[in-house]
């Protein structure tokens, strides 16, 4: 690691000024940033530890929705009565991303700002229509993930937390990489009140909506009618592990499975 | 630099750190807890699992402020003198380890699981120890040692 | 048997320090006012240097020192050896291209070491390094030994013509082609031996030190064998005489192999701290690991098997390409040659086998030894082409392996690849393996299978592995630089305690307990009454440390030879106190006693007289009682066994899952079952992670695109089953223990198993073979181009 200052803010308005700053970053749950900063990856001038932001953590109930604080850890999500009985796929998903002592620090906010191509929360915050808010705005899920890597988010703005509405129906299937354990497919179909959804991640540069299959489940939810759909390599990853083709057909695979799941 | 205090194996603790040291560098370098082991620099090994305020965490992936005020046990901290701890014990007595360097980061994360699930099915180990390789054991043994340190911190409520 | 004796599920001794987190590993180690060193590492696979500028580097904070091949060359420091020498069909030795400590004008392989820089601490070090300016001519670079022996590719050794090393043979080609001549059916097979990285969990890691004082050097190192790396980095590369230099490796976590050889890291910190006069200290990021740990296999390999019409082996004519990496690593000239080829015969009595290996050069990290050395590889191939046979010519795989099986009472068995065998029993394992997984009503469960549309298959193979490595004529004769016995120093204190010295070296074998229990066992002595130790040339005699399986068959030998000594030492001062003749005094229990009378001393009652010779045959004998043993060996020993798997098939994602392990081996005479166990747990995850997962890959570049955990699949708790294993012993025939050695099987069986067992589950589709790793892509993308053909039929 290069150097760098360390600061633990204790408001958010505090944390969000310094964070105006090119340089700095901001830590969260570190499960992604500081392998980078290990790998000397990166090399900010400052980290802002959000640890220290009481108002960043937790579970809560607004309305139907399930909001989930942005320093939220995935352990949390996961073990969360609130989570478990109104959208237990997303409680799913969330036990099933990285390792336990990963869940133990890694949280929803890092998670969804980082983008990564290959991580399990994108997935849900598309699938789910959620509403990812922070100290500025409140930025609809399909708005969020931009690119690899890219999100909607401006300099200095701060996640603090996720609305996720309920779903009648979801499940979250993954292909892992026998090496990363990354999602080499993640595929989250919900059956939402603004009609189905089906977010696919690991597959693309970023997570996308499949609406051929969208549209073929809001006919018929069952698993036989997206049979046909297939998903194009174009513009798909592709690596040692999968190349685009066997990528498109996994999201065929686990789509299908996530249907089915859902029961 | 600034200073962090904590408190390790029950004692309280404080040094001066570097913001860039990580937990697992305090350990070893400061306190001289050289149990805790780095067997990787990608967050995937888990030869440094310790555990942090009640769950199990990589000590390689947390800086050692960001563990100021924590409450931290290492492998270091788990017997009672040269009385082991019911998982230790189980290891040694299935041989659920060879050369011994995942060993400590392997104990942690057993202790913290059954601390979490009591009584965990051979899936249930396999699946919880995702983040901890081995090399020397096939996790054969290892798995046999946590059913059997389960039931035996069962069995000393 | 005692509870602590052979054949004792003792616990092991070692196993407190290790769970309460008390080993001492070398990066716990921390010497006074010691520096770290950082190495700048190539990260061009294959590229001139031409300029290395270190004047910012060498005023960063903290810095002491920055080295690079220059600094070494005035002070004549040498290359690092290679300690086998092999010679081509042609007579002619093998191409032995200089191996320098940092590299002198050219990189060969990303992580290739350019510069040393010593400074305060790890961070200083590294950031410096960052900061020395190289000048890159990038030069083209080849990875795959099929592109490398054509010409055009590019030259990695101005000596080495289409960067070939070496071009062996071993086996009468003459009879092999007459095999062919009449063979009833011949079948072809070309297949790949993955690379992998040994990846010992434990990280490398070396501190020098040197006492201006006494001009002595210590070099504390994670190495499986420290007399081996005291002799070559004295002898060959520092040239400092071996009553200066001492080398400790204390606790090592894990070797496989990649701890046998020596490291550029080893002399350069041993060098660098003579130089500055502080102790040096450098421990390895894993991702140095991946770039600088010798990697193991690497084949691609043509093979024919000709048969009679019966099915019996005539002959096999295997061609191989093996990849040696850009520089040549310890031992890695013997792998793909004496301790594969001659390994051809296998289980079975093929009466000609010819085998030509072309080593070849490319811009890769060297290749050596991993977990089994060349017998995987010639296991993997052989079991692989029997099961095509097998396929091809419509009788059952066991069946088959059964009709050429070396018979019980053929041995001692002269194969034609130079080995002599002298036990085993290939039925009785095989049998054993089969019975346990239900063999015979394996249909049923494909069937299933099937119907829940999974394809499911089973799979089976049999290995042999030479171990105990080596009778040193034998292994001289072959080329080895270094002999390959091994030695004990059983050391009884007055009070009839016993310190144990032994050459071979424990980093996670059990040595403290299996070779305690040898102790205590021959001499009646509680095993508490034994330490073991190891690992330090400043304690124990000459050694030549641990790999190839040979601690227990080598160095248990040397132990239970130099027990012999103490107890015949015993006798006579056992016969002098009661007072009768020596031929009359018995050993037994731990009693030296008067055969036939009550009259007798006990042990330690003969260790106190030793040491306090009051009434004592002084004139005839020494006082003392410490004895040193060196145990060469006759002949290799011959482990041997049979593995089987099954597995299911998802075809929708490719996913292999194992439904079942089995393996039946013959350890010989078994100390500490619960060990053997251990380490056949250990092999079969190696085994079946090389099959499944594991593979290094680099692109046409040089660059290794599987530099860390995040890319190369290392096998984890979830991906494996819990195995079930079986032993059937038949007894070495040549060493006092009639030990054949355990630490390998599992990984020389278990990829053929394997591997036959998906080639069977995919069979309904017509497949034939599929290469390792048998990743989901991989199998996905089998099926995908078998499936068409199905369509048509």
């Amino acid at each position: 690691m290069y150097a760098f200052e360390y600061q633990k803010p204790k408001s958010l308005a505090d944390a969000a000024a310094r964070a105006a700053n090119e340089d700095a970053k901001i830590l969260a749950g570190g499960m992604t940033l500081i392998p980078t900063l290990k790998q000397r990856l990166a090399r900010p001038s400052e980290l802002i530890d959000l640890g220290g932001i009481a108002e960043l953590k937790g579970i809560r109930k607004e309305g139907n929705d399930v909001v989930i604080g942005a320093m939220t850890r995935h352990a949390d999500v996961a073990a969360s009565d609130l989570v478990r009985s109104t959208i237990p796929a997303l409680a799913d998903l969330a036990g099933m991303i990285g390792d336990p002592a990963v869940r133990h620090r890694g949280t929803i906010g890092g998670s969804i700002a980082n983008a990564d191509p290959a991580a399990d929360y994108p997935a849900a915050v598309v699938g789910l229509g959620a509403t990812v808010i922070t100290n500025q705005r409140q930025i609809p899920g399909d708005d969020f993930f931009t690119g690899l890597f890219e999100t909607a988010l401006e300099p200095g703005e701060i996640i603090t937390a996720v609305r996720f509405p309920p779903a009648q129906k979801a499940a979250y299937m993954k292909f892992r990489n026998p090496a990363s354990r990354y999602a080499i497919v993640g595929v989250f179909v919900a059956q939402t009140a603004g009609g189905v959804r089906v977010a696919v991640t690991g597959a693309g540069p970023s997570v996308f909506r499949q609406k051929e299959m969208e549209a073929a489940l809001s006919k018929s939810f069952s698993p036989d009618v997206i049979k046909d759909v297939k998903q194009s390599p174009d513009g798909l990853n592709s690596d040692i592990h999968a190349s685009a083709e066997y990528r498109a057909h996994l999201v065929g695979v686990m789509a299908r499975r996530a249907v089915e799941k859902c029961g | 630099m600034p200073t962090v205090s904590m408190t390790v194996n029950g004692k309280k603790v404080s040094g001066t750190v570097e913001p860039r040291t990580l937990l697992v560098q305090f350990l070893r370098e400061t306190l001289g807890l050289t149990g805790t082991h780095v067997g990787c620099d990608t967050s995937q090994c888990g030869a440094c699992v310790v555990d942090i305020d009640g769950d199990s965490v990589k000590s390689c992936t947390i800086l050692a402020v960001q563990c100021e005020g924590a409450n931290v046990t290492t492998i270091e901290g788990l017997a009672n003198g040269s009385e082991l701890h019911p998982m230790q014990e189980a290891f040694r007595e299935h041989h659920g380890l060879q050369c011994g360097f995942c060993t400590p980061g392997m104990i942690m994360s057993a202790v913290d699981l059954v601390k979490k699930n009591p009584n965990p099915t051979e899936q249930e180990i396999r699946h919880w120890l995702e983040g901890n390789l081995c090399r020397c054991t096939g996790y054969h043994n290892i798995v046999k040692a946590i059913e059997a340190g389960a039931k035996a911190m069962g069995a000393r409520k | 048997m005692s509870e602590t004796g052979i054949g004792a599920r003792v616990t092991r001794k070692e196993d407190f320090r290790f769970v309460t987190g008390r080993g001492t590993y070398t990066d716990d180690i921390n010497r006074p006012n010691q520096l770290w060193m950082w190495l700048l590492r190539s990260p061009h696979a294959h590229a001139r240097l031409k300029k290395i500028d270190t004047t910012a580097a060498a005023k960063m904070p903290g810095v002491h020192a920055i080295f690079t091949h220059d600094d070494l060359a005035r002070d004549n420091v040498g290359g690092l050896p290679c300690g086998w020498l092999i010679h081509s069909k042609d007579g002619s030795p093998m191409v032995e291209p200089p191996h320098p400590v940092l590299a002198a004008g050219v990189v060969r392989h990303v992580g290739d070491p350019i510069a040393a820089v010593i400074a305060e601490t790890r961070a200083q070090a590294r950031e410096a390094a960052e900061a020395i300016e190289v000048d890159y001519e990038v030069l083209p670079a080849v990875v795959d030994t099929r592109e490398a022996i054509k010409d055009g590719a590019p030259q990695i050794w101005p000596e080495a013509k289409n960067n070939t090393c070496f071009d062996w043979h071993l086996g009468d080609k003459d009879a092999v082609d007459k095999a062919f001549a009449k063979a009833a059916h011949v079948t072809k097979l070309d297949l790949v031996n993955n690379r992998l990285v040994p990846n010992a969990m434990e990280p490398r890691a070396a501190i020098g030190e040197y006492d201006v004082a006494t001009g002595e050097h210590t070099l504390w190192t994670t190495s499986q064998n420290p007399h081996v790396i005291r002799l070559l980095m004295g002898a060959f590369v520092l040239h400092i005489p071996e009553h200066k230099l001492r080398v400790v490796a204390p606790d090592v976590g894990g070797g496989f192999g990649s701890k046998i050889y020596h490291y550029a890291e080893e002399a350069l910190v041993t060098w660098a701290a003579a130089k500055v006069k502080r102790p040096v200290k450098w421990t390895a990021d894993r991702s140095e690991s991946f770039m600088s740990d010798a990697q193991g296999r690497d084949h691609h390999t043509h093979a024919e098997l000709a048969l009679d019409k019966d099915g019996k082996f005539l002959g096999l004519r295997v061609s191989t390409l093996a990849n040696l990496g850009a520089y040549l690593s310890t031992f890695s000239t013997s792998i793909p040659t004496y301790l594969y080829g001659t390994l051809l015969a296998g289980t079975y009595t093929t009466p000609a086998i010819y085998v030509e290996t072309r080593a070849v050069f490319t811009n890769t990290v060297p290749v050596d030894a991993y977990r089994g050395a060349g017998r995987p590889e010639a296991s993997y191939l052989l079991e692989r082409i029997v099961d095509l046979a097998a396929d091809e010519l419509g009788i059952d795989p066991a069946e088959l392996r059964r009709r050429n099986f070396i018979p019980k009472d053929a041995y001692p068995y002269q194969t034609p690849v130079a080995l002599q065998y002298d036990s085993g029993d290939y039925f009785t394992t095989l049998d054993m393996a089969l019975k346990a997984a239900d063999y015979a009503n394996f249909e049923a469960r494909r069937k299933e299978a099937a119907s829940r549309g999974k394809y499911r298959g089973i799979g089976m193979a049999t290995y042999i592995e030479a171990c105990g490595i080596a009778p040193s004529a034998v292994a001289g004769a072959l080329g080895a630089r270094a002999g390959l016995y091994e030695m004990a120093e059983v050391r009884v204190h007055p009070t009839g305690s016993v310190t144990l010295f032994t050459g071979c070296h424990s980093h996670g074998q059990g040595h403290e307990t299996t070779f305690a229990q040898l102790v205590a066992d021959r001499l009646g002595i509680p095993i508490d009454q034994v330490e073991v130790v190891h690992g330090d040339t400043g304690k124990i005699p000459f050694g030549m440390g641990t790999y190839g399986s040979r601690s227990l068959p080598v160095g248990g030998s040397a132990i239970v030879k130099a027990l012999d000594k103490v107890v015949a030492k015993g006798k006579k001062i056992a016969a002098h106190l009661l007072e009768a003749a020596e031929a009359d005094i018995e050993f037994k229990d731990g009693k030296f006693q008067v055969a036939g009378t009550d009259r007798a001393k006990t042990f330690g009652e003969i260790a106190l007289t030793a040491y306090v010779p009051h009434k004592y045959p002084i004139e005839e004998l020494e006082p003392g009682l410490d004895e040193t043993a060196f145990y060469d060996p006759k002949n290799f020993t011959y482990p041997a066994g049979a593995h089987v798997v099954e597995v299911e098939i998802d075809p929708d994602t490719g996913v292999v899952e194992l439904k079942g392990v089995w393996a039946a081996d013959d350890f010989g005479r078994i100390i500490n079952p619960m060990i053997v166990e251990g380490q056949v747990h250990g092999g079969l995850a190696q085994g079946i992670g090389q099959a499944l997962l594991e593979h290094c890959v680099y692109d046409d570049s040089g660059q290794l695109l599987t530099g860390s955990f995040n890319d190369y699949a290392m096998p984890r708790a979830d991906d494996l089953p819990s195995f079930h294993l079986g032993t059937n012993a038949t007894l070495c025939t040549h060493n006092p223990l009639g030990v054949k050695g355990c630490g390998e099987a599992g990984a020389i069986g278990s990829p053929g198993a394997v591997m036959n067992a998906i080639v069977d589950a995919l069979s309904p589709l017509g497949v034939k073979h599929i290469d390792m790793p048998a990743s989901p892509r991989r199998i996905w993308e089998t099926i995908q181009a078998h499936r068409p053909r199905m369509a048509a039929e």
